[in-house]
């Protein structure tokens, strides 16, 4: 029996979620005595595919079909459920993010497997099942028996520290079996925008509000994003008024992300905004108004002017780096 | 073409969530109820969609699972515009026994484009948009920005890596939706309020589903340790604790 893990990549080198992932179901494999195996679909190369043995994984299927260069969850689904299948797959463990959202659900049906999303930790029993998840946007915790012999878990972003652990994996390089199942779904069209991975998926976030008082003071804020090899966000109302595309809007009603680093500018941490990103391992807060309720859920706060702190901030960061 | 939209109620985003007997249960004293942001932009889009003759979508139809103390939610969707709705007549369990009760209705009706927000703002599943799909074996998009109808022709697009993915698919499907799909969602205006007292709320028996998981208990997350506050003509200082005691740049 086993753990299996959909490992992500993007332009072949695995996402660091996919190392996060192969880590939790090392540990999970091992609490419940199977063998933690993995699935990357794309071109990835035997190097990059090597590097998941650092982490635990005893064995990983590599599949390439041409067919699948296109993300058509129907047939993805198809092909993840054959090897759960096939490997006895008693687990299944995906990213909490836009593939893992895609897919966790109808492997669910496919599989009659209880699923338990957004988990940032290992169970806390094993029999019973019984798993913590976040709920209300982060407001709470629930605790969660999944009931069905194979259970899908989906883990939040940055929740789940790395774990080394060199195994012996073996690489099996398979093709998968697409007879009957020609995707419905047809790519029209590709527009390159960010040329960044999704937000979603960014390790620091660097996020503007309305304290900014203007789109055109977001240089620093894109300068520091730069540095930082980040992405850029903003709160809502900076999207409704057209400021930044609503793709950078975070909180409950745009994105809910769980970065490493989060720097909140001119945000003043409405509920609603920090339903979105309150899972965000760390906090930084510039705002003018000391007892703004972000400074509550920041761990390093300056109250100050940002179109003033932001510019040395950068400075500061720019200096720093090439020291 | 008809569209049906996929609607959750949940507590207004600005509760403070309170629970009850032993940390079991929702406390639901004084709690209003909204419908969940992302069905209200679908329904938002749906209507849109209907208002524009060229798309060829003639109804817009709601459906929801829970016990008839949902009305006026979905009483809400109908002032805002939804033609007609469903009501399956249960206590939603969890994600699974949701998604079959809808798959129900879907199938006992005549729907081109189903729609389900990304996740409900309560239990934060994102699951039963998937689920609806897979139980239908209808092809599903999840995380859709946009959806456009021209004479029956479907388009929606998603994020991706890097930029932006145009999808072109047929109908019968599943688009799970989220941020940008519609821009500002639609309220009800009094002429909608008065004629939703007419429309027709279906009320659907039960599928006999078992839930696949249970909540147990609710607990308040972890408290965040008090922010540490930097000078701000010392920014070098923020670097270094990020640097060192953070160690995330
Ligand atoms: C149903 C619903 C859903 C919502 N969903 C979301 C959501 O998903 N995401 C979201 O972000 N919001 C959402 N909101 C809106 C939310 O309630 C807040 O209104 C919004 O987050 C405020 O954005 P802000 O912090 O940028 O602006 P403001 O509230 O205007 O705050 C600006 C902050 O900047 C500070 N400031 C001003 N000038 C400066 C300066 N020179 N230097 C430094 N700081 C300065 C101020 O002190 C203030 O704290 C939602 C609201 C509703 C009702």
């Amino acid at each position: 029996m086993s753990v299996l893990v959909y490992t992500e990549n993007w332009n072949g080198k695995f996402k660091k979620l996919s190392f996060e992932l192969a880590s939790y179901a090392s540990r999970l494999a091992e609490m419940l005595n199977m063998d933690p195996i993995a699935v990357s679909i794309g071109q990835v190369d035997r190097d990059e595919l090597e590097k998941l043995a650092g982490y635990g994984i005893k064995k990983m299927i590599a599949i390439e079909n041409d067919a699948l260069k296109q993300f058509d969850t129907q047939t993805y689904t198809k092909v993840i459920a054959d090897i759960a299948s096939r490997e006895s797959a008693k687990l299944l463990v995906l990213a909490n993010n836009n593939a893992g959202k895609s897919l966790a659900p109808r492997l669910s049906v496919r599989l009659k497997a209880a699923v338990a999303s957004g988990v940032g930790q290992l169970p806390e029993k094993l029999s019973p099942f019984v798993i913590k998840k976040r709920v209300f946007s982060g407001n709470a915790l629930a605790g969660l028996e999944l009931r069905t012999e194979t259970k899908i878990i989906t883990l939040a972003q940055n929740s789940f520290d790395l774990i080394e652990k060199p195994a012996d994996m073996v690489i099996e390089k398979a093709e998968a079996d697409l007879a009957g199942i020609a995707p419905k779904t047809s790519i029209k069209d590709v527009q390159i925008q960010t040329g960044k991975l999704l937000l979603s998926d960014a390790e620091i976030v660097v996020s503007g509000g309305r304290g900014m008082k203007s789109p055109d003071n977001w240089g620093p804020i894109e300068e520091l994003a730069g540095l930082l090899n980040g992405a850029t966000a903003c709160s809502r109302p900076v999207s409704d008024e057209g400021w930044r595309p609503h793709e950078e809007h975070t909180g409950q009603t745009g994105k809910i992300i769980a970065p490493n680093l989060y720097f909140a500018i001119g945000i003043s941490g409405a509920t609603q905004h920090l339903a979105g990103i309150s899972a965000s391992k760390y906090i930084v807060a510039i705002n003018n108004d000391k007892d703004a309720p972000i400074f509550e859920a920041a761990q390093y706060g300056i109250v100050g002017d940002a179109t003033k702190v932001l510019p040395k901030l950068v400075e500061a960061l720019r200096k720093a780096k090439s020291a | 073409m008809n569209i049906l939209v996929c609607i959750s109620q949940v507590p207004d985003t600005t509760t403070k969530v309170k629970f009850t007997d032993n940390n079991t249960r929702l406390d639901t004293t004084g709690i209003q109820w909204v419908i969940n942001p992302w069905d209200e932009l679908s329904l938002t889009r749906a209507l849109e969609l209907k208002d524009d003759a060229s798309s060829g979508v003639a109804k817009v139809s709601v459906a929801l699972v829970g016990p008839v103390s949902t009305e006026p939610t979905i009483r809400k969707a109908l002032a805002i515009g939804a033609d007609d709705a469903y009501r399956v007549d249960t206590e939603a369990l969890d994600a699974y026994q949701v998604a079959a009760q809808l798959a129900e209705v879907v199938k006992a009706g005549s729907f081109d484009i189903i729609l389900c927000g990304i996740e409900s703002s309560d239990y934060n599943g994102s699951n039963v948009g998937g689920m609806l799909a897979e139980f239908l074996n209808y092809p599903s998009v999840s995380g859709i920005s946009n959806l456009d109808v021209k004479d029956g022709q479907v388009q929606v697009s998603r994020e991706i890596d890097g930029g932006k993915e145009m999808i072109a698919l047929p109908t019968p499907f599943v688009g799970i939706v989220q941020k940008g799909i519609a821009k500002e969602p639609r309220i009800a205006a009094m002429r909608g309020i008065m004629m939703a007292r007419k429309k027709p709320i279906q009320i659907v028996e039960s599928a006999p589903v078992e839930p696949l998981s249970q909540t147990l208990a609710f607990e308040p997350p972890q408290p965040r340790p008090a922010c540490n506050f930097i000078d701000p003509d010392n920014p070098e200082q923020l670097i270094t604790l990020l640097q060192n005691e953070a160690k995330v740049i």
